[in-house]
């Protein structure tokens, strides 16, 4: 079983480092780690996808929450929310293949964002099975270099966590 | 107006001041200089020890004794990495510390500079929380949250790590009055939905037990306990760090559970329909095989901590809040309950007469058990600090503690050389106390030195080894599971202990002789001074029961006691 954790941090120097080094210590699996500001200056957003059954779920939710610089933690199951990763994907292109790779960009509304002699690098927005769909589809014309980010997520509707 | 300026230095002084520390434990480094230059006027008692690593532990034993913060303090680098332990051991115990460590000046930090050491990286797993100072402006405010982290909800340690700079810079000083940290919010409400459905389980019951750990000391439980207990006419066992949260001599007392604990305690909890848990974390001490432990029971669980909850044992019922709160509020919905457990009290009562708890006794050759009860015997109203190892279990099982706060012991992390410095702290904290350290020949080599400290600073407390010559408790496991190859634990003829406490300026007693042990012991009390007994034991002698790691706690090793 797949959670997805909204973990609401302060904003501050070794927070990241707190909340990582208890997972690990904790033996918890992480599938996904994003991190990044928020309305609030002074608050930080972590995203976190962790594997496990609701037992794990609940220790992780509880361990997190003993965490002086945790805020809060809330779980967004996946039907109440919606959840979005980014990818950069440089692949092989010539003046055979170019215009197959731009088509098929196109079908996943993904952007050409450089374009080389010999290389394209498209951008995709989407959820893990829409980026693991086009990094299959790009397969044959070779992937030369493939980043990502960790994945972000929301509640749908009027539900945040902060309380707003 | 410009408004007087004081160092960060001078800022900390005064924040402890404002906290009502009296005494702190340290040591010096240059990190620490301009610290230890403003501590030379305080009135605030310092006491130097002779490793950090006994500030920390001496810090943790006038926490346990007096429920109040303790204090430690030690320079950057070696001195910092010295308290690892001493900190280690507060976070597995939840006692609540305050240890200030120096730091090389900010533009330094990152470059390893001389006696530089990560010590917030270091000690992250093992704090409640940390702090780098980055700002002298922060440091009224980073001092008052340490106190409040570290004595509030699951106590804990708290590290501040200071940089010299930091500690020379000026402040225009003001004390907070209140802290606000928004992840932070210790205080609980009582539950009276989840109390309701445990009082109702309780009335439901027919053999239920009450198993109480730490928690309810901390959280000056013991009162509400007896209530409960009285109330339900439920028995009660403790864990080693709950000796002392119900009285002993009790009718109701089991004693202690677990792999050394009692026979009927551990039968009583096997047998049971109701197993009430306050203030307890369901250790692998305590319940041995897990899936095994209480098998026929539904499992009240009480527990300041939610991550407790569930964490190792399934739970029918969980009350997340402060163990006297809840008892209170569980008591109040229990009044009316006809007390109905009789055939179970009475089953109990046959356990306790057919397994109680036992030794060979000697003429010959004095049994650490002998040594154990001839201590309660001259002085039951001490307090009792151990070591790690048999020597821990015996004080343990046979002093019969009936007070909270009188039995001070390493439990989570088990850690040798805890027992002297954490008298010394407990001494410190309460000076009228008797303060006697039971202690192990391999355990206080670990930590002698502080003998100089003990001696400096009149710290009169008293150390009774146990010498059995041997790493006592290793040798046990090795007898019973290893074929009795003694591989590196026999460690007879190390000192001469009576020597060596002399050498320090304390009194050094011998006794060999069981017909001798009461008398020496009284001997030992009148000095009012630092004494060591050298207490010469039945090298052989084991701890039993005993629940080999891994059994069911109802699969006990007793080999003495039929006869
Ligand atoms: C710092 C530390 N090192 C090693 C151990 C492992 N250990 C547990 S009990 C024990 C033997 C203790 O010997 P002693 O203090 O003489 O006590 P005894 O068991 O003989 O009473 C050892 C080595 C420990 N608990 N702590
Ligand atoms: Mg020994």
């Amino acid at each position: 079983m797949k959670h997805t954790l909204a973990v609401l941090v302060e904003n501050k120097p070794g927070v990241l480092a707190r909340v990582s080094g208890l997972f690990s210590r904790r033996g918890f699996n992480i599938e996904s780690l994003a991190v990044g500001t928020t309305e609030d200056p002074d608050t930080s957003r972590m995203t976190i996808v962790v594997r496990g059954d609701d037992r794990v779920l609940a220790q992780v939710t509880s361990q997190l929450g003993k965490l002086i610089d945790v805020i809060s933690v809330s779980d967004l199951p996946a039907s109440e929310s919606v959840d979005r990763g980014l990818a950069l994907i440089k692949v092989s292109a010539d003046s055979r293949t170019r215009s197959e790779i731009m088509q098929i960009a196109d079908i996943f509304r993904a952007k050409i964002i450089d374009v080389g002699s010999e290389t394209l690098i498209i951008e995709v927005t989407g959820d893990k099975s829409k980026i693991e769909a086009i990094t299959n589809m790009l397969g044959r014309f070779g992937i030369r270099e493939l980043v990502r980010t960790g994945r972000i997520a929301m509640s749908r509707g009027e539900k945040t966590v902060n309380g707003y | 107006m410009t408004e007087a300026t004081i160092s960060g230095a001078k800022a900390l002084i005064e924040c402890l001041g404002r906290e009502g520390v009296d005494a702190i434990f340290g040591y010096p480094g240059g990190a620490l200089l301009p610290l230890y230059d403003e501590l030379y006027d305080s009135d605030i008692r310092h006491i130097l020890v002779r490793h950090e690593q006994c500030a920390a532990h001496a810090a943790d034993g006038y926490a346990r004794a007096t429920g109040r913060v303790g204090v430690c303090l030690a320079t950057s680098g070696p001195g910092a990495t010295n308290l690892v332990t001493g900190i280690a051991n507060a976070y597995m115990d939840s006692v609540p510390v305050v240890a200030v460590t120096g730091q090389v000046p900010t533009p330094m930090i990152g470059n390893d500079a001389f006696q530089e050491a990560d010590i917030t990286g270091i000690t992250l797993p093992i704090t409640k929380h940390n702090y780098l100072l980055r700002d002298v402006n922060d440091l009224p405010r980073v001092v008052k949250e340490a106190f409040f982290i570290a004595s509030t909800g699951r106590p804990g340690p708290v590290l501040i790590d200071l940089p010299k700079d930091i500690s020379t810079d000026e402040i225009k000083f003001k004390y907070p009055d209140t802290v606000n940290l928004r992840g932070y919010h210790p205080d609980t409400v009582v539950d009276t939905d989840a109390v309701k459905l445990a009082a109702a389980a309780i009335i439901a019951s027919e053999r239920p037990i009450i198993y109480a750990g730490g928690g309810v000391i901390i959280a000056d439980a013991a009162q509400e306990l007896l209530k409960l207990a009285e109330t339900v006419m439920a028995p009660v066992t403790t864990t080693l760090l709950g000796i002392g949260a119900f009285p002993e001599s009790h009718p109701l007392s089991l004693g202690m559970l677990g792999m050394h604990g009692t026979k009927y305690a551990n039968y009583a909890v096997q047998e049971s329909d109701l197993l009430i848990a306050i203030g307890a974390r369901f250790d692998d001490r305590v319940t041995g095989k897990v899936d095994s432990f209480a098998p026929h029971a539904k499992v009240i669980h009480i527990d300041i901590d939610p991550a407790e909850i569930r964490k190792n044992v399934r739970v029918n019922i969980p009350i997340i809040g402060d163990s006297r709160a809840v008892l209170r509020s569980l008591t109040s919905y229990l009044r009316e309950m006809r007390k109905k457990s009789q055939a179970w009290l009475a089953k109990i009562a046959r356990w306790k007469q057919e397994y109680p708890l036992s030794y060979r006794e000697s003429d010959e050759v004095i049994k650490p058990q002998q040594v154990v009860k001839a201590i309660r015997s001259v002085s039951p109203d001490a307090i009792i600090v151990t070591e790690v190892g048999q020597n821990q279990m015996w004080a343990a099982q046979y002093f019969q503690f009936e007070n909270p706060r009188t039995f001070i012991t390493s439990g989570g992390l088990g850690t040798m050389g805890y027992g002297f410095p954490a008298a010394m702290g407990a001494k410190v904290g309460c000076p009228d106390r008797t303060v006697i350290d039971i202690a192990g020949d391999g355990s206080f080599q670990m930590t002698s030195q502080e003998l100089a400290t003990v001696v400096m600073n009149d710290i009169a407390v008293v150390v009774a080894i146990l010498n059995n010559g041997n790493l006592g408790m290793v040798r046990q496991w090795q007898e019973l599971f290893f074929d009795e190859r003694y591989s590196h634990t026999n460690i007879a003829g190390s000192v001469d202990f009576v020597k060596l406490a002399e050498a320090y300026g304390a009194i050094g007693l011998r006794e060999e002789s069981p017909s001798g042990v009461v008398s020496t012991m009284s001997e030992a009390l009148t000095a009012d001074r630092a004494v060591i007994i050298d207490f010469v034991v039945d090298p052989m002698e084991n701890v039993f029961p005993m629940v080999p790691a891994g059994a069911a706690i109802n699969e006990i090793l007793d080999p003495g006691a039929s006869s």
